[in-house]
């Protein structure tokens, strides 16, 4: 840990929050905007049987949280790396 | 064979498998016990840690409390899937960066108080056996109906076995066990699904079918004959809302962070090798709990379609057998009011008034009879439920004996106690919690999701505030955290309390706070956590250096322990 310095980790961690806000506002947005907020409104545009809030309240929120976090995964596999405090040298 | 030959042999095949696997995969440390020696592979993980979380309430209780509520039912889909994404980003990976075995540790540690130690203990109990009972009248449901066996010989039964693998195996009996019952749950959920989609829209995959035109020639949407349905026999119409927004709002945020906050989900973060790990498991796991979340709102749909056209007018002297069946529950019942012979099913905006009262928790139990699915998909509905609630069941019971064995006995009284001896605690007090879980069983609180949805508020309002400060600031301190904790879940019990046991009758929307439901206010709770825990820090002394630098510490991956290993 040492090897690392304060501004460094600094910036990493900043990073993490920059990608954790983003993603958060995206999981704010499908569930409480399109499923609940907005929910009337856009249940006046039909997708197929389904009305579009309804559908975001009840499927297409719950699909959009899985990606975010494989999204998260893979965002924060690469800064790790990038900041070199990733564990691929630990054991075990 | 008939549907009582075939539940036998599901559930008997299905206990058979959950048993060998205990034995198999028996603890030997308490570090095997506690966190399966922090071995287990993330995708694993990911199958166990979604059938420690669907419980009875998700198999049994959701689809039915959807299919009566209908969009209203959202939030509880929003609600319990959400929250894997506030864990995956907010807790998760830095909990396994810090190491260790439960909640308590880390709230003990990260605030140096043995007093917010033990009162995160206090949570924990608190939130597993609210949540514990719901799990045991699940149990009881399920044999009642398929067993043909007295409800509280059927809970005894279900008691015994989750005695044997949780007590025996600890952690790592209960991961690998879990991942059996996730494999026999989701099979037994989807194969009825996939039928009735095929049958009533012609479309094998229910969430598409959910959105896809009847099977029956007319061209009508699914979702466009059940809002007609639904309004011609005065419910509310099923894809519109009763509930206030700002209740529905409330209700899904509790869920959310009551789900981040639950100690049993959380310490399976602690069971992966890596932090790397600790989060892509808990995106497998949520991919794993889709699954089954998708698929219920398109089976609440079927069911509720179908249940409609099945009895509404039908005369009551040939109703199917199903319906006989129930009716020997208690948990569906008749009256011929007008002496008609017929059923009239009607909601409270219709002038007929209602003859057929039925269980919510029927429903999922029941929809594969009502589509008269062969006899061995019932039988595999009933082996499913089952699964579903024994392996939540054996998650909670083990936070309680961690609890008990591990933060109260070894990190609070008596900390020179062996290896051996802590062991040999937490199974004795696994052996307790079996049996309170029993009582609960026999003597069940309300209904399942409700119940259980009560323990999420008191988790939203504890946990999740003091985990989420203790990583993302340096300053928040000891005096914080326990008067926060202490606040949000003394004025959460309260609330609760008030509205569901002291005032059932003034419990209504005109008389709760701001329109906001009991189900809801775990997230007021969770704000006056964060509102306390972060004035009172402000006023009172900074932590003490090494607790800040313990932050930092967690905030990077690199150095995570390869679990807490010690032999016996």
């Amino acid at each position: 840990m040492s090897q690392i310095g304060s501004r460094y980790k600094k910036e990493y961690w900043t990073r993490n929050l920059t990608y954790v806000g983003i993603l958060l506002a995206i999981w704010f947005l499908v569930s409480y905007g399109f499923g609940i907020l907005l929910v009337e409104p856009l249940n006046t545009i039909r997708v197929g049987g389904f009305q579009l809030g309804f559908w975001f309240a009840q499927q297409g929120s719950i699909y959009v949280f899985v990606i975010l976090i494989f999204v998260y995964v893979k965002l924060m596999n690469r800064l790790d790396r990038a900041f070199d405090v990733d564990e691929s040298e630990d054991a075990g | 064979m008939n549907v009582q030959a075939w539940t036998f042999v599901m559930v008997g095949l299905s206990f058979a498998v959950y048993l060998g696997v205990a034995v198999w995969s028996r603890a030997k440390s308490t570090g095997e016990f506690y966190v399966a020696g922090a071995k287990v592979p993330p995708v694993l993980n990911g199958m166990a840690t979604a059938a420690d979380w669907m419980s009875a309430a998700s198999f049994i209780g959701m689809a039915g409390l959807i299919a009566f509520m209908g969009r209203d039912g959202s939030a509880y889909l929003m609600g319990w899937t959400g929250g894997y994404v506030l864990l995956a980003l907010l807790l998760a990976p830095y909990l396994r960066k810090f190491g260790k075995y439960t909640v308590p540790d880390f709230v003990g540690d990260r605030y140096y108080s043995q007093v917010a130690r033990v009162v995160a203990v206090v949570c924990a109990l608190f939130v597993s056996f609210t949540y514990v009972g719901g799990q045991m009248r699940g149990v009881g449901i399920v044999f009642s109906r398929f067993l043909n066996v007295d409800i509280n010989n059927g809970v005894y039964i279900g008691m015994g076995i989750v005695f044997f693998y949780a007590v025996l195996g600890g952690m790592k009996g209960i991961t690998y066990t879990q991942v059996a019952q996730y494999c026999v749950l989701i099979f037994a959920y989807l194969v009825p699904a996939i039928f009735i989609s095929m049958m009533m829209t012609g479309i094998p995959i229910p969430q598409l079918g959910f959105g896809g035109e009847l099977a029956d020639g007319s061209g009508m949407y699914l979702l466009d004959r059940l809002d007609g349905l639904t309004r011609e026999l005065g419910f509310s119409e099923y894809t519109a809302g009763t509930k206030g927004t700002l209740d529905v709002f409330f209700i899904t945020a509790a869920l959310m962070a009551g789900t981040a906050g639950l100690p049993h989900v959380i310490v399976r973060f602690y069971t992966v090798p890596k932090v790397r790990q600790a989060r892509s498991s808990a995106g497998w796991a949520l991919l794993f709990i889709a699954l089954l979340y998708t698929t219920a709102p398109a089976v609440a749909a079927f069911a509720r379609t179908n249940l409609l056209d099945t009895v509404t007018n039908a005369p009551y002297a040939n109703v199917p057998e199903w319906f006989t069946n129930w009716e020997a529950t208690g948990l569906l019942v008749f009256e011929d009011l007008n002496g008609d012979g017929l059923i009239q099913h009607t909601g409270a905006a219709s002038s007929i008034p209602n003859e057929l009262t039925i269980d919510n928790d029927i429903m999922v139990l029941a929809n594969p009879e009502i589509a008269r699915l062969p006899n061995w998909v019932v039988g595999l509905v009933a082996a499913g439920g089952l699964a579903a609630a024994l392996s939540t069941a054996a998650g909670l019971l083990l936070v309680i004996s961690t609890s008990v064995a591990h933060d109260l006995l070894k990190k609070t009284i008596w900390p020179s106690i062996s290896e051996r001896g802590e062991l040999l605690t937490a199974r004795i007090a696994a052996g307790f919690a079996v049996i309170v879980a029993g009582y609960f069983g026999i003597n069940p609180p309300g209904y399942v999701a409700q119940v259980v949805a009560f323990a999420f508020g008191l988790a939203a309002a504890s946990f999740f505030p003091a985990i989420v400060l203790g990583i993302f600031t340096k300053g928040t301190n000891k005096y914080g955290a326990i008067a926060g904790m202490v606040a949000g879940t003394t004025f959460t019990a309260w609330y609760l309390v008030y509205f569901t046991l002291a005032h059932p009758e003034l419990n209504t929307a005109d008389h709760w706070w701001f329109g906001v439901s009991p189900e809801g206010i775990g997230t007021v709770g969770m704000l006056i956590n964060f509102a306390v825990a972060i004035g009172i820090s402000l006023v009172t002394p900074a932590p003490p250096h090494h607790i800040q630098e313990l932050v930092e510490e967690i905030r990077v991956p690199r150095g995570a322990g390869p679990g807490h290993e010690v032999t016996a």
